[in-house]
């Protein structure tokens, strides 16, 4: 059966259940098992993109002997098109905190972190402010937990997780070889659970209403609702959020000017859809996954521009330590304009394609694996408009 | 603890490895090369240049086998589909950032990206050119290292060298995506910046990126000047490293073979750093025993102990940069090759009747330091530069393959007299301990009259490669005027590799260190793992090349200092005693702070 498109409240929702301290000193009756096993039964995945089972990273990191645990609230939003995770922030922080709280004493962890994107150091008066009533709130509970906040520079490979870490602890920010995982070796080398902003807050929610709650919405493998950032040629741009397993056809009927050509699914590093694939295209994880970026193209758009813009940031935000990244967008971005002069025949862009696909498998990590997705959907779909 | 073993295929070949083993090392012991870039055995993993990348079985990416450890069950295959694709692409990729006027380039022919480029036959160029034309500027403001970042393939080899085995950190990674390269601190030039000119980066960049600066031509064009008169001194770790670069396996001494290619390539004489280095111990012994008096018996406070080693010219450049607050530590004694030089154009030029202006002196080094040093304003003791030119083992070698000697069949020839002789004390400064141990066969006998006891005058707790050594040596049955030492454990420490050393002068700074005496080698293993010696290197190959040296010093006839002839009628002709004033117009210099940044 279809699903239909449906606007769900859970998220934002400040009505009668919003008292995010009630949830967790209701959620900190139950024991850390019961609740790894509750979130894995719930079918949360991270909502960052990768997806990753939560229940199943919290119960890995539970597992590992040390008393010196972390849990960081992952806040570098730094995907274009993708600005959920901000007006998380600054509505409602607190259950941010609660999914840490709960985490850290599932996992047996002291000190949390947010780690928020330099572009969003607006929030930050805001967010010490909560924080600090909130870590005070821990403090009268004599739950041994804390979080800080911590601001990155403006490197969006630092959203990794890897790089992520290694920006904390002031070294450049590099992802790293893995394994090992955070789960056995994050910051400062030690078992961290790191999710993502609206993750956490699913976190809190699910405690709140039932693993049973969450399951009736979304699908067998896309379980629960997502928030979506719509962009683009909308006539709503906005923060929505969406039951998962909708077809691209009824977001575009939902959201889009009546001309939408293509959709970028997932931000610069997602994949594009275009007009002809819209019904058939689930979102979720059975179709396209997500971080919730949804920008609309209508007929307007030089879909070579979109792709030269991507590939123009790819290129400048790769970390640029390993070679198939660093020098791989390079190439993408002057193979097309190469193409686009002329310089270089058509048939170069099976060349690049080749490339890709390299890149997809042989980067260090997802920022250079994931170049794929655009470029592959956009040159396969709109060929002439990158020849021409 | 007990070792855990893991099964795992490799190209459907079983192997069994220790736990922990990496799929690069797992392959190595199944005998299946997996090529690398990045990789470096000095160096901890990176991980970045994705030459090694496997194909995992089960796994949707490939894993970089330097990077991956091996579990049991593991299916790797090096040379799938997927594999060679991917590695010719990265390979192409790597080449299409780099500047490949190869014919031109310095490194021609010991390069490790036109080794895989010539593996994979990436002939006809897929990729777009992306060599920047400001990369093409060159640094040359060092008189030491030469950077090239158009030939760069940021595999951060001697980023991590310089953090890592250096400590200095005067090379970084800066930028990110297709600006990211290899600088300096606020992209000054490497002269202008914290770097100590030892040349490991050097000895471990895979392409030109970081050469040495060299001198060949200007010393051709002295040779062939018929108005100079040109004098090579060659230092101690050359004659055990040399063969190296002309084909032969580490660890071959040639001495001998080195000494009549040096003549064949037309010097007029052909001496010896091993010399200076006899004259440095007797220099450097007599400062110690003089500086333990002034502090033991006239508590003079003025005078600094440990005492510290200056031969290394990229110790006393990190010193100054890093440590300044212990220069007054550092022996004033300058290093034997500019002790070498003084002398050749004063006493030895007046012996031999040139005038110091007509003469000129090479340096065959295992040091791109020395380069620097010779350059320094303090070394023009003679009234001119007292050393000319210094020429790495590498570039000596090229000379000797552009001459055209066959060097295999040359007859073993001895050096020119005077300022030839040497001892096995002097061939010993090219092992990291070498100093402490020839300063110890001198200053003990000095001392107690007696010679040191170890078995046939090995201290053998100052050598091997531990980063960081110390020994104590008890003295007894000493000489009435050297009463004051009656009873005193002399304690001394060793290290190598300017990461050591860091550790060990923080140690100091702290208060924490009651040594006398202090030896420091800027590079690991000491010179014979200097910035200028033949490249690849590892700690097996430099492990060789000590067994060479030591080998060396067991088969000369002298092996203390002090009973070198040449350095004996030095004192008595020129000199007169040690640290005399005349000695420390030639022989000794002084240092100078220099910032950070």
């Amino acid at each position: 059966m279809e699903k239909q498109l449906k606007k769900v409240d859970i998220i934002f929702d400040k009505g009668e259940c919003y008292n995010p301290i009630e949830i967790l000193d209701k959620a900190l009756e139950r024991s850390p098992d019961d609740i790894i096993n509750d979130l894995i039964d719930s079918g949360l995945k991270g909502r960052g993109g990768a997806g990753f089972l939560t229940g199943l990273k919290w119960k890995f990191t539970r597992l590992q002997e040390g008393d010196e645990k972390y849990v960081i609230c992952n806040a570098d939003e730094g995907e274009p098109g993708t600005f959920k995770d901000r007006e998380i922030l600054d509505q409602v922080p607190e259950k941010i905190f609660v999914g840490m709280t709960i985490c850290s004493y599932v996992i047996g962890a002291k000190e949390g972190f947010i780690y928020l994107r330099a572009e969003y150091n607006f929030l930050l008066k805001n967010l010490q402010k909560k924080l600090d009533l909130f870590n005070r709130q821990l403090k009268e509970r004599a739950i041994d937990f804390v979080i800080q906040l911590r601001s990155g520079s403006g490197a969006y490979v630092c959203g990794e997780e890897s790089a992520l870490f290694e920006s904390m602890e002031g070294h450049r920010g590099e992802p790293r070889n893995k394994p090992p995982y955070p789960t056995v070796a994050g910051y400062n080398k030690k078992p961290t659970v790191i999710n993502n902003v609206e993750t956490l807050v699913y976190v809190a929610m699910i405690s709140r209403l039932g693993a049973e709650k969450f399951k009736e919405l979304g699908t067998k493998d896309s379980r629960g609702s997502k928030v979506f950032s719509v962009s683009g040629d909308t006539p709503k741009p906005g923060i929505y959020e969406l039951e998962l397993g909708m077809t691209l056809s009824q977001f575009v009927d939902e959201f889009a000017d009546g001309d939408a050509k293509a959709v970028q699914v997932g931000g610069a590093s997602g994949s594009c859809v275009p007009r002809k694939k819209f019904a058939e295209t689930i979102i979720g994880f059975e179709g396209i996954p997500t971080g919730g970026s949804m920008m609309v193209f209508n007929s307007s758009r030089s879909m070579y521009n979109v792709l030269h813009d991507y590939l123009e940031f790819f290129a400048e935000e790769s970390c640029g330590q390993c070679t198939p990244c660093r020098v791989g967008c390079q190439q993408l971005l002057k193979g097309i304009e190469a193409v686009k002069r002329g310089e270089k025949p058509a048939s170069y862009l099976d060349d690049l394609k080749k490339l890709t696909a390299t890149m997809k498998i042989a980067a260090k990590c997802g920022l250079g694996q994931s170049v794929a997705n655009p470029f592959n959907s956009i040159v396969d779909n709109f060929k002439e408009e990158i020849i021409y | 603890m007990s070792k855990y073993f893991v099964n795992l295929k490799i190209n459907n070949t079983p192997v069994k490895v220790e736990e922990g083993t990496t799929i690069l090392q797992a392959a190595r012991q199944a005998n299946f090369r997996i090529p690398t870039l990045c990789d470096h055995p000095d160096l901890q993993v990176a991980g970045n240049c994705r030459v090694c990348v496997v194909e995992v079985k089960g796994a949707k990416l490939l894993a970089a086998a330097c990077a991956t450890p091996v579990s049991e069950g593991m299916e790797v295959f090096t040379n799938s589909e997927k594999v060679r694709t991917s590695r010719k692409h990265i390979i192409e990729l790597l080449l299409s950032e780099h500047n490949a006027d190869c014919t031109k380039c310095f490194k021609n022919g010991n390069c490790e990206l036109q080794s895989l480029a010539s593996e994979y036959r990436v002939g006809d160029h897929v990729f777009l050119d992306l060599v920047k034309p400001k990369d093409k500027i060159l640094d040359i403001s060092s008189p030491s290292i030469v950077k090239d970042d158009s030939k760069c393939v940021r595999c951060q080899r001697c980023v991590r060298t310089c953090a890592d085995l250096q400590g200095v950190s005067a090379l970084a990674v800066i930028n990110k995506g297709d600006q990211q390269k290899i600088s300096t601190f606020l992209s000054k030039p490497l002269h202008d910046v914290v770097c100590t000119n030892c040349g490991q980066c050097v000895n471990r960049c895979p392409t030109g990126a970081l050469t040495e600066r060299n001198y060949i031509e200007e010393v051709w064009d002295a040779i062939y000047d018929p108005n100079k008169f040109v004098v090579v001194q060659t230092a101690p770790a050359v004659r055990i490293a040399l063969a190296e670069d002309l084909g032969f396996d580490p660890g071959l001494r040639v001495t001998g073979k080195m000494v009549s290619a040096l003549r064949r390539l037309g010097f007029n004489k052909v001496l010896d750093t091993d010399f200076s280095a006899d004259l440095t111990i007797i220099e450097e012994g007599n400062e110690l025993l003089t500086r333990l008096k002034k502090v033991l018996v006239d508590k003079d406070e003025s005078v600094a102990l440990p005492m510290m080693t200056s031969c290394s010219p990229g110790w006393i450049k990190f010193q100054e940069h890093l440590f300044p607050g212990l220069l007054k530590n550092l022996s004033t004694c300058k290093s034997p090759q500019q002790m070498f030089g003084a002398l050749a154009k004063t006493y030895y030029a007046n012996k031999i009747n040139i005038k110091a202006q007509d003469m000129i002196v090479v340096s065959i080094m295992p040091c791109t330091a020395k380069k620097y040093e010779s350059n320094r304003p303090e070394m023009r003791d003679s009234g001119y530069q007292d050393v000319d030119y210094v020429l790495t083992t590498r570039e000596l070698a090229m000379m000797i393959r552009q001459a055209g000697i066959d060097f295999e069949k040359l007859d073993d020839e001895h050096y020119d007299s005077i300022l030839g002789e040497s001892t096995g004390a002097g061939v010993i400064f090219g092992a990291t301990g070498g100093v402490m141990e020839a300063a110890l066969r001198t200053a003990y006998e000095i001392v107690t009259g007696r010679e040191v006891p170890f078995n046939n005058l090995n201290i053998t707790p100052v050598r091997g490669m531990e980063g960081v050594k110390e020994a104590v040596i008890p003295i007894t049955g000493v000489k009435p005027e050297w009463n004051f030492l009656e009873g005193v454990n002399l304690k001394v420490a060793v290290a190598h590799g300017l990461a050591n050393a860091k550790i060990l002068m923080e140690k100091v700074s702290r208060g924490e260190a009651d040594y006398h005496f202090i030896e420091i080698m800027g590079c690991p293993g000491g010179c014979l793992g200097g910035g200028g010696q033949p490249i690849p290197t590892s700690p097996e190959i430099r492990q060789k090349r000590a067994e060479a040296i030591y080998a060396e010093d067991e088969s000369m006839s002298l092996r203390k200092s002090h009973e070198n002839p040449e350095v004996i009628s030095l004192y008595e002709d020129f000199l007169g005693d040690p640290n005399s004033h005349k000695a420390h117009e030639f022989l000794h210099t002084h240092y100078r702070p220099r910032k950070r940044y």
